[in-house]
């Protein structure tokens, strides 16, 4: 039965008509003292597959247990194994909290070239207690058969050395099998605290 | 007749009730690349958001090397030639590791220029190396302001480097934008989309 509302169609065939917004909310991850993260497509209602074009990953304080870098691994098998070849660019803006020491620049130590490792994303979280690092990832169309999977980042962090660090980073994780789960983890230590959300951005 | 629920009003004269949460990104059309010399929005931008956001995914060009780009026009006009200037900063990295740099780039920006505005360059046409990413418009239908643009975008360039670009600009004109059209700068998009949202308040 359709509930219709002034002549207009609201709800039919267990949908609704109207638009509910396209960006939706699939997984939330919540770190305590993890040594990873992980969405797996399938498993515990995470979604990651053709559903939609792109993938939205939000990070909200996450929190190191050492002064460390956060970075990705994907997986085309499931989450069996992670460690797909990828590469990417690195650079940041960077300042200092005590001191004038600005700093714009292209960061060797955190890209990739064709690497299997851990792919950064984000640069030197501290582990004071109100240090930790927020942003976004953006992934491209990880069900692709054809194209290579892009990857947008944009990454702040309160650097363990009392520096604000804006880190921008982008890549293709370079494989044509789909990408079907991701994995986040800090370069060292454990991800003590923060919060992973996943969404998808609709396709209609 | 209204639906109410616990005192909210959820559904009523034929729209869903302002205490209904909806998402405020809203996606207003999709076009699809198969050979086409160009992609054109010509409808859907107007005032009803304050900026607007395209969406484009794995935009695969015939020819190798070349550039995708956009332009705009005001009211039904077609010429796609609006001034523009512009700044172009790119972060790259070669897949063998014997390049990496952050560099501004002259060749990409504009100086009140009316050309294709240049938003992912050098893009390969292997069959695996295509560009993605967005591209925001702010304010499109001011009649006070020239129109802002951001682009942060990701390309598989030819030469087998990985190129992550940042492009910002305006569109000198206080005159209303209403169409975009994208293409590259030579032979065809041969596949890819392109999506465009609303944001609303």
């Amino acid at each position: 039965m359709a509930i219709i509302s002034n002549a207009v169609t609201i709800a039919d065939n267990g949908a609704f008509s109207q638009s509910l917004g396209s960006m939706v909310h699939i997984k939330t991850l919540t770190a305590s003292s993890s040594a990873t993260l992980s969405f797996v497509h399938g498993t515990a209602d995470v979604v990651l597959d053709s559903t939609y074009p792109i993938y939205k990953f939000q990070f909200i304080n996450i929190h190191p247990s050492a002064g460390s870098s956060l970075g990705f691994k994907a997986s085309t098998d499931g989450g069996s194994s992670y460690g797909i070849a990828t590469t990417s660019t690195a650079f940041m803006a960077e300042q200092a909290e005590g001191s004038d020491d600005p700093f714009l620049g292209y960061r060797t130590g955190n890209d990739a070239a064709l690497s299997t490792g851990l792919i950064l994303i984000g640069e030197s979280y501290g582990a004071d207690n109100d240090q930790s690092g927020s942003g976004y990832m953006n992934l491209f169309n990880p069900s692709s058969t054809t194209f290579v999977k892009h990857f947008i980042s944009q990454n702040h962090s309160s650097h363990s050395g009392d520096y604000v660090d804006n880190a921008f980073n982008a890549g293709y994780v370079n494989t044509t099998s789909a990408v079907n789960a991701i994995q986040f983890a800090m370069s060292s230590g454990n991800i003590d605290a923060g919060k992973i959300k996943l969404y998808g951005i609709k396709d209609s | 007749m209204a639906v109410v629920s616990n005192g909210t009003t959820i559904i009523d004269a034929g729209a869903l009730g302002s205490g209904v949460a909806t998402g405020k990104m809203i996606l207003l059309s999709t076009q699809t690349a198969s050979g086409s010399a160009s992609l054109s929005f010509t409808s859907g931008i107007d005032d009803t958001y304050d900026s607007y956001v395209f969406k484009f995914i794995n935009m695969h060009p015939a020819t190798n090397e070349t550039q995708f780009a956009f332009q705009v026009d005001t009211g039904t006009n077609t010429s796609y030639n609006q001034t523009i200037t512009s700044s172009f900063f790119r972060s790259i990295h070669s897949e063998d590791n014997s390049s990496a740099a952050l560099q501004y780039k002259t060749e990409q920006d504009q100086n009140q220029g009316t050309a294709f505005q240049k938003i992912c360059i050098n893009v390969g046409n292997e069959n695996d190396e295509s560009c993605a990413g967005t591209l925001t418009l702010f304010n499109p239908s001011s009649a006070t302001f020239v129109k802002h643009f951001i682009a942060h975008t990701n390309t598989y360039r030819g030469e087998n480097q990985c190129e992550t670009g940042f492009l910002g600009g305006y569109v000198n004109t206080t005159t209303a934008l209403t169409r975009v059209q994208f293409k590259m700068y030579s032979g065809n998009i041969d596949s890819g989309v392109i999506k465009l949202y609303g944001i609303g308040g």
